[in-house]
């Protein structure tokens, strides 16, 4: 496909594919707990609201920086559909973290600086094992381009088995699920009220939710490549991993962040690394 | 129905009640009622909130708590004052701490007697409330720039 017809595909379709997600992970969710939920275009409805309230804000800089973050993860998702290196993929993904974090930190609010260090933290968590993402789909492909990743015939998951296993461990920090929830949790009350996202509101607020709908995408995309062009096995699997992310979130409680990033680092170690020295000597 | 109609997220605030009605506001989220279907969250942030929800009859210290918090909110916004004590102080009203109502510190919009409110009625309080809460947007709208 033409690169620039998928980046806008990607920007058009994302918030439609994200929200509907979204909205049955909520569903889910309440099943799982005895409710019956809220409609499916719920978090839609979230986003349009934040759109109409009037705006708080101490400082003006923090709509500035989310709005970055905003960007950036746009741009990294065209990127990626666009069949761009994963590599610049990964570093504009980071970077549009960066800008959350110091919109976070732009307020005096306690509760916005907690959560922006433990969103520093996450980072930190998850950075190692993204990057081993992109060293063995190398190995698999010969190639950083996520164009040619998508065309490889086989199953490149067959030969990347522990990096798939230590993705799918990261990914709870990147849906922002329990038990690693740790900088802004979906669910009330936590220690931190909302932690990173305490200070936004309205129109910033519907940002920083849009974003994440974006990223949500992006995430799942990431799934994609370790099934090559096998679409219908990559849909499966994305939706398998969506449904244990989500019965992990109800049935964990969160960690403490020391926890959170031994744990994620020995993951990367001994499931990513190992997968990557095994097949360089292979 | 406009998308702040569908999605009223709301904080609650217990300014000295006897926890009576607190029960029952949390109990509006439990299975049972599960408010959830109507896109009602329970933020725990002002900043994030559109409906105030408040139970008791405001005593001399935290008045200033029941204002700062109100006054975080963004507009445009609304209160429900929930159960006998927050609408007049109830049976606590000759005490020499209490306000008597949340109606002498912040604009009430909904008044929810009982006591303890049933959960029933808290959520026909936060129905009223959404259509409260329309007019102000859109009064909000074809004013000049309200006092946020
Ligand atoms: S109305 Fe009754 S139950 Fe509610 S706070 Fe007052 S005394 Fe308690």
């Amino acid at each position: 496909m033409n690169p620039f017809l998928a980046a806008a595909l990607f920007i058009i379709l994302a918030p439609v594919v994200g929200v509907l997600i979204t909205g049955l992970d909520r569903i889910l969710t309440a099943r799982m707990q005895g409710r019956v939920g809220p409609p499916v275009l719920q978090p839609w409805y979230d986003i349009r609201k934040l759109f109409q309230k009037k705006q708080v804000a101490v400082w003006g800089a923090q709509s500035f920086f989310i709005f970055c973050y905003l960007i950036f993860i746009i741009f990294t998702g065209a990127l990626f559909f666009a069949g761009g290196d994963i590599l610049l993929v990964i570093f504009a993904f980071t970077l549009g973290h960066v800008f959350l974090v110091l919109g976070a930190y732009v307020s005096y609010s306690p509760y916005a600086h907690i959560g922006a260090e433990r969103e520093l933290i996450q980072l930190m968590a998850v950075e190692p094992m993204i990057i081993i993402v992109a060293i063995g789909l190398y190995q698999v492909n010969d190639s950083f381009l996520v164009g040619d990743m998508i065309n490889h015939p086989g199953l490149p998951i067959l030969l990347l088995p522990g990096v798939f296993l230590g993705f799918i461990y990261i990914l709870t920090f990147k849906l922002r699920k329990s038990p690693f929830d740790l900088a802004t949790s979906h669910h009330a009350h936590q220690e931190l009220v909302k932690g990173s996202t305490t200070e936004f509101s309205g129109f910033t607020l519907g940002m920083i939710e849009l974003a994440h709908i974006y990223e949500l995408v992006v995430m799942l995309g990431f799934i994609w490549l370790f099934f090559g062009n096998n679409l219908f096995l990559s849909a499966v699997a994305i939706v398998v991993i969506m449904v244990l992310e989500i019965l992990v979130d109800n049935c964990t409680s969160r960690v403490r962040w020391q926890d959170a990033i031994t744990s994620a680092w020995f993951v990367t170690l001994v499931a990513g690394a190992g997968n990557i020295f095994a097949l360089s000597i292979m | 129905m406009s998308y702040l109609q569908k999605s009223p997220w709301i904080i609650h605030y217990d300014a000295s009640s006897c926890n009576g009605c607190d029960i029952e506001v949390l109990a509006c989220l439990t299975p049972l009622y599960d408010v959830e279907r109507f896109g009602i969250l329970n933020t725990g942030n002002p900043k994030h909130a559109d409906i105030f929800v408040i139970t008791g009859g405001v005593n001399e210290i935290n008045r200033e708590v029941v204002k700062n918090i109100y006054e975080q909110m963004p507009h445009p916004k609304v209160v429900v004052a929930v159960g006998i004590c927050a609408c007049s102080g109830g049976v606590f009203k000759e005490c020499y701490n209490i306000s008597g109502g949340v109606a002498t510190v912040i604009p009430v919009d909904v008044y929810v007697p009982g006591c303890a409110a049933r959960p029933e009625s808290i959520i026909d309080g936060i129905v009223q409330a959404l259509k409260i809460l329309e007019q102000k947007r859109i009064a909000l709208k074809t004013t000049v720039e309200g006092t946020a």
